[in-house]
């Protein structure tokens, strides 16, 4: 049976391109028909499993269309975090954002569907420069400097990945994107995880995401804490599982994650850390590689994109309504926004993993195959990172926001209210997916990857663990919470290497080099074109006076020669002539006959 | 309504602390009773409430750290990167 295969990032693409075409009442059902024909079109792939979409490009065999179990999870995911994200900006009359946020969909669909390096490395970047325009769309001057951070560091990633495949290309012939031999990996291995890490904000490549996340626009951060890391998670479960590397550094990204989101009083930017924190289990699992391990990155990535969504919708509904973003600013708004408070609250709950919650469902999977492969202080890290997770968004955040102390100003105060209809839709649908996931087990589950494995999350001691560990953390931050009370302040991170050395360097040119630099132009001017004058000035004489001397000399004397034998010669008597030329006539013939 | 629902429970706080004492001590209580065959290693057998002690630790451990790490110098004045 042929199926006809239309590829969904090409509905996003050509939607996008038209969407400026439809304005006044046509532009609200065009948003809503568009990610919804891509979604029809990502389920009905997913019911025809195959290899579609494949072109000869040059010596190249590109693949656009990979549709298999571990590609049809991520794209149903992605579509449909397209759907909740266009409703949730819907009310945005700025159609250069949603252009923006539709190209990144349709990059992270294309990554998903590609199966070889060119066909992804071409959605990538694709991903990468739609979402810097969704940093700048905010329009201040935060936003356009952290863009270009961004910019700036994904193009580096992207560099490190096409390093990567094309020496893999060189060394093997082969641009197909699947697993790499992670068991003994070559320089290429290295430089393609590189690349596609950085997108998953691995540390020490993570900075970007908090600096970025935080200053995008309230739509824009929807879209990108859903789609970056997302996809290079997928691209890493395709590409390098089973890598051991990931493990350390999975483990190293939660809890450094969390350390900062303790830190931090940026809402947006704590979400961020939140995020690296969270991928951190989806990057360890990956690196343990077992069906288990994969089938649990996978399921978290699938949660996560739902409560994080929710969580940046939250945080962006109160940014849209008062314009603050940070905590110092923010408090007691419980009373003014009660609905924002109740999707934030169930955000921060299912990140939490609290059972009945999508969290609970996903996380639990990847402890457990750490547990199961026997890498206990994995498992244990994890659980102790689950328990951070819990403090910094299921009490802190909701706690800073809405209860405690109410630092909100009058002003603040004054605007507070819920959002727009359209954004208690988008978020209404992702607090009801977060808690439908953990309740109902088979959406989730008969979506994943693997089927051979099991796992059946809600055992009595499971449960007894979560519930245990939920409620003394809880306790722990009723007795310890005003040390990690909200300060004005900013925490750095290894992005000062390159904020501070890009100053420096700034500075090393303006100053030193541009003092070197002046300093040698004066010693020019001094010492070599003085020198260079008198050098011409001597040579413009021995010109006149030497060559010219002797030439003209020359010529002078060829015209006094000349005029002498003028004179002797040409007296002008014809006879005189004769017998000059008849005698040196003669004297030629006798020349010649005898000699 | 649920600001008057928070604003009835603030009102009692005691009550409410009260309610949530006795929930911890249910909930460890509970997880003695629990069949530990599941367990991932002896630690969680041999002790009880093992789970309630390392959620308790771990989030003393995770605010402390934060909290030295923050003053080590890594938390610095909002305009540090601004010339």
């Amino acid at each position: 049976m042929t199926i006809s295969f239309m590829h969904p990032a090409l509905i996003m693409i050509v939607g996008a391109l038209l969407l400026p075409l439809f304005r006044g009442p046509f532009r609200k059902p065009y948003m809503i028909l568009i990610p919804l024909l891509t979604f029809i079109d990502v389920v009905y792939l997913s019911g025809h499993p195959g290899t579609y979409g494949v072109f000869q490009f040059m010596d190249w065999e590109l693949t656009f269309g990979r549709v298999d179990r571990l590609s049809m999870i991520f794209a149903f995911i992605m579509a449909l975090m397209a759907i909740i994200g266009t409703i949730y900006g819907m009310h945005v009359e700025d159609e250069y954002q949603h252009m923006a946020s539709w190209f990144y969909v349709a990059g992270s669909l294309g990554a998903i569907y590609a199966a070889d390096y060119i066909t992804l490395f071409l959605f990538w970047e694709m991903m990468a420069f739609a979402s810097t325009f969704l940093i700048w769309a905010r329009r201040d001057k935060a936003a356009l400097e952290a863009g270009y951070r961004y910019i700036l560091v994904h193009t580096f990633g992207g560099v490190i990945l096409l390093l990567g495949f094309v020496l893999r290309y060189q060394a093997t012939g082969d641009l197909s994107f699947d697993l790499l031999n992670v068991k003994n990996p070559e320089l290429y291995t290295w430089l393609i995880m590189i690349g596609l890490m950085l997108n998953a904000a691995v540390p020490p490549l993570h900075s970007w995401l908090p600096d970025a996340y935080s200053k995008a626009t309230a739509i824009g951060a929807v879209f990108m804490c859903a789609f970056t890391t997302k996809t290079a998670v997928y691209t890493l479960i395709r590409s390098c599982a089973g890598f051991e590397v990931l493990i350390y550094l999975g483990i190293i990204m939660a809890i450094y994650g969390i350390i900062y989101a303790l830190m931090e009083n940026d809402v947006r930017k704590l979400l961020g850390w939140e995020i690296i924190s969270q991928v951190g289990y989806m990057v360890t699992a990956v690196g343990i590689g077992t069906t288990l391990a994969l089938n649990g990155a996978s399921a978290h990535a699938f949660a996560h994109i739902l409560y994080k969504g929710l969580l940046f919708m939250g945080a962006g509904a109160i940014l849209t309504v008062t314009g603050k973003q940070k905590l110092t600013d923010l408090g007691g708004l419980y009373k003014k926004m009660p609905a924002t408070m109740i999707f934030m609250l169930i955000g921060g709950l299912a990140v939490s993993g609290l059972p009945l919650m999508s969290g609970f469902v996903s996380k639990s999977m990847i402890i457990s195959a750490a547990f199961n492969e026997h890498i206990l202080w994995a498992g244990f890290a994890l659980t102790f990172v689950s328990a951070g997770t819990f403090l910094a968004a299921g009490l802190r955040l909701p706690y800073l926001l809405f209860f405690g102390k109410n630092n909100c100003s009058e002003e603040t105060w004054e605007k507070a209210e819920d959002p727009s209809w359209n954004m208690q839709l988008a978020m209404t649908i992702g607090g009801f997916l977060c808690i439908f996931i953990g309740c109902y087990l088979p959406f989730l589950y008969d979506m994943l990857p693997y089927t051979e494995v099991s796992y059946h999350p809600y055992g009595a001691y499971h449960l007894s663990e979560t519930i245990q560990i939920m409620a003394f953390t809880a306790f722990g931050f009723i007795l310890l919470r005003k040390y990690i009370l909200p300060t004005n302040t900013i925490s750095l991170d290894l992005d000062w290497f390159y904020r501070k050395g890009g100053q420096i360097f700034l500075w090393t040119v303006k100053n030193p080099l541009q003092y070197m630099d002046t300093a040698l132009s004066r010693f020019y001017e001094a010492v070599a074109i003085s020198c260079l004058m008198e050098t011409s000035k001597f040579w413009s004489w021995f010109d006149w006076n030497g060559i010219d001397g002797v030439v003209d000399g020359s010529a002078r004397c060829v015209r006094a020669i000349g005029r002498r034998v003028t004179i002797v010669l040409q007296r002008g008597q014809i006879q005189q002539t004769i017998c000059y030329t008849v005698s040196f006539a003669a004297v030629l013939l006798v020349a010649y006959v005898w000699l | 309504m649920i600001a008057n629902l928070i604003d009835y429970l603030s009102d009692r706080l005691p009550t409410v602390t009260k309610v949530c004492y006795v929930a911890m001590a249910f909930i460890v209580f509970w997880s003695m009773s629990v069949d530990t065959s599941h367990a991932h290693t002896w630690a969680e057998k041999m002790i009880p409430g093992f789970w309630s002690l390392f959620g308790l630790a771990s989030c003393a451990i995770v605010i402390m750290v934060a909290r030295w790490y923050g003053k080590s110098g890594i938390q610095t004045r909002e305009d540090y990167y601004d010339n």
